[in-house]
């Protein structure tokens, strides 16, 4: 056990993680934030917290998780390398943990041209599996990146994000095992869409053993119209969304009702993939459906572990 | 293909004649290297700009007077002697260096007023005819043997050292479709060459204090020197 979190125990407990994604608001008021992080409370084994998501300014991912903590919320703090140098990182990983968050995500982050800042200096001190690395060195060496001792351990739960979607196709197992050495725990995957793909992807990973090192959670969006399947295949970064996709939404009466049920499908045809410990599902601007979705994939009630 | 290292583009117009609106006595001073080769600076851009100003300055029924005439070098002092005399009868002086060339003027005439009429880009090389890329950010501490002769550090829009992010797509960075993913390119690379294993290891943590991080740089040779520095 790394740090004893929920989401740890779930996950090496062997049944199917869950965990849901909260995006900060563009302000300091996290009203609506806490109303959803309430909706999904026993829904979800750990609640994802992004870091200025696509390069635009919210309330912060430590802020938040502070927040989700006040309420009795596990949160699992996102860090991207784009904002911040090793020191802030590193400072922010002890912050955090002095919060009492135990699980952090490492990750690059969107470039900052995407956001609404596009004119800031991108930092890239670090990339994202130094990051991990450096976070992972911390933890079990009571090391700094330069060198310095850590004065006290602290342990935290570290993750990753893998994109199957992403090229070169063949590097991105290369990549998963580059960040299991590097330490990550648990994976967190692009939003799946393309499930063959990602079939292929997991065929390779188990070929390699990586399953048994890492916990792979699958990334599920439900797609709650035809104008945001169609944003997303054209527009963010990583993402890549099948055409046979666009077609049946587009031939679904009820929408949205279709891509919940795209989504609960994904979920189930998941679970039946050997080697996906779980799934995190982004339910972008349509957190509410959540329970819904977690519910009716028959993911509810979530384990209750001491 | 003539060869160019610091890669340079004119300022906007509005921009220069903004900036040159106190001064009467303008000479625009092209730059004869770099900046010629990649058509930004030259004898026949300072000529042009000069044509330009006078228009503007016509148009808006102000007077001026303009000379354009060019240096081989702006950032050696012996070649600034050449033009010494001459440019002390100028009000401003419209360099078309790069970011060197005017800051050697400065530093070599500080009586001068010295303004920037380009703005400098890169170090790179003419693709083609018209289009010039950027190769090298002079980081200090060279990385091209690590990946086969194609720098990540410049190249990939988040400078990683650790293989491409997941907003790689069909060889494409995620920030344009115009733009190459360089770490697509050093996969691809290194797999022809059978040496795919060395993106497997984990690369440190980049020193940057050997860039411009570390404050801006000088190299002293010793062996070189005409005189010892103490």
């Amino acid at each position: 056990m790394k740090a004893g979190s929920n989401l740890e125990k779930v996950i090496n407990s062997g049944q199917f993680a869950v965990t849901g994604e909260l995006g900060p608001p563009k302000s300091a008021d996290v009203s609506a934030l806490r109303e959803h992080g309430e909706a999904m409370r026993n829904y979800v084994d750990a609640f994802n917290i992004t870091d200025n998501q696509t390069a635009i300014v919210r309330t912060s991912s430590i802020g938040v998780a502070g927040v989700l903590l006040q309420m009795g919320l596990e949160p699992v703090v996102q860090m991207t390398v784009r904002d911040r140098n090793r020191i802030a990182l590193q400072g922010d990983l002890l912050g955090a943990v002095a919060l009492g968050v135990k699980n952090v995500l490492c990750l690059s982050g969107d470039h900052q041209m995407f956001g609404n800042e596009a004119a800031a200096k991108g930092v890239y001190d670090i990339d994202s599996m130094q990051l991990l690395k450096a976070f992972k060195d911390i933890r079990d060496e009571g090391k700094f990146i330069g060198g310095d001792e850590v004065e006290a351990p602290l342990s935290v739960y570290l993750g990753a994000v893998a994109n199957p979607f992403a090229d070169p196709f063949e590097y991105r197992v290369d990549r998963l095992e580059k960040k299991i050495a590097a330490g990550a725990s648990f994976i967190q995957t692009q939003c799946i869409f393309d499930l063959e793909r990602f079939k292929r992807w997991m065929e390779m990973v188990r070929e390699r053993g990586l399953h048994k090192k890492v916990a792979i959670l699958g990334g599920v969006t439900p797609i709650k119209s035809l104008g945001a399947a169609r944003y997303m295949k054209n527009f963010v970064s990583g993402i890549t969304i099948p055409d046979e996709l666009i077609e049946r939404l587009k031939g679904a009466e009820k929408k949205k009702e279709e891509g919940l049920k795209i989504a609960i499908e994904t979920i189930q045809q998941l679970r039946e993939i050997e080697g996906v410990a779980g799934v995190h599902i982004m339910a972008i601007a349509w957190e509410e459906m959540v329970p819904e979705i977690v519910e009716r994939a028959g993911l509810y009630p979530r384990p209750k572990l001491a | 293909m003539s060869q160019t290292m610091i890669i340079a583009e004119r300022k906007p117009l509005e921009e220069i004649f903004g900036m040159l609106e106190p001064y009467r006595r303008i000479a625009v001073l092209g730059c004869g290297t770099c900046v010629t080769v990649c058509m930004a600076g030259g004898q026949k851009e300072a000529e042009e700009l000069a044509a330009a100003i006078s228009i503007h300055r016509k148009k808006e029924k102000q007077e001026v007077s303009v000379e354009a005439f060019t240096i081989e070098r702006q950032c050696e002092y012996e070649m600034i002697d050449q033009v010494a005399e001459r440019l002390k009868g100028f009000d401003a002086v419209l360099s078309l260096a790069c970011g060197v060339g005017v800051q050697t003027l400065v530093e070599h005439m500080p009586e001068l007023i010295v303004l920037p009429g380009l703005n400098t880009k890169s170090m790179g090389y003419p693709e083609q005819q018209g289009v010039w890329v950027e190769r090298c950010l002079g980081c200090g501490d060279c990385v091209l043997h690590l990946t086969q002769g194609i720098c990540p550090i410049t190249r990939c829009a988040k400078s990683l050292l650790n293989g491409p992010c997941g907003g790689s797509a069909d060889g494409k960075c995620e920030i344009s479709k115009d733009v190459d993913c360089a770490w697509h390119l050093i996969h691809d690379r290194l797999k022809k060459l059978g040496r795919l294993d060395t993106m497997k290891e984990i690369q440190p943590p980049k020193d940057w204090s050997s860039s411009h991080h570390g404050g801006p740089r000088t190299i002293v040779r010793e062996d070189v020197r005409l005189e010892s520095g103490k």
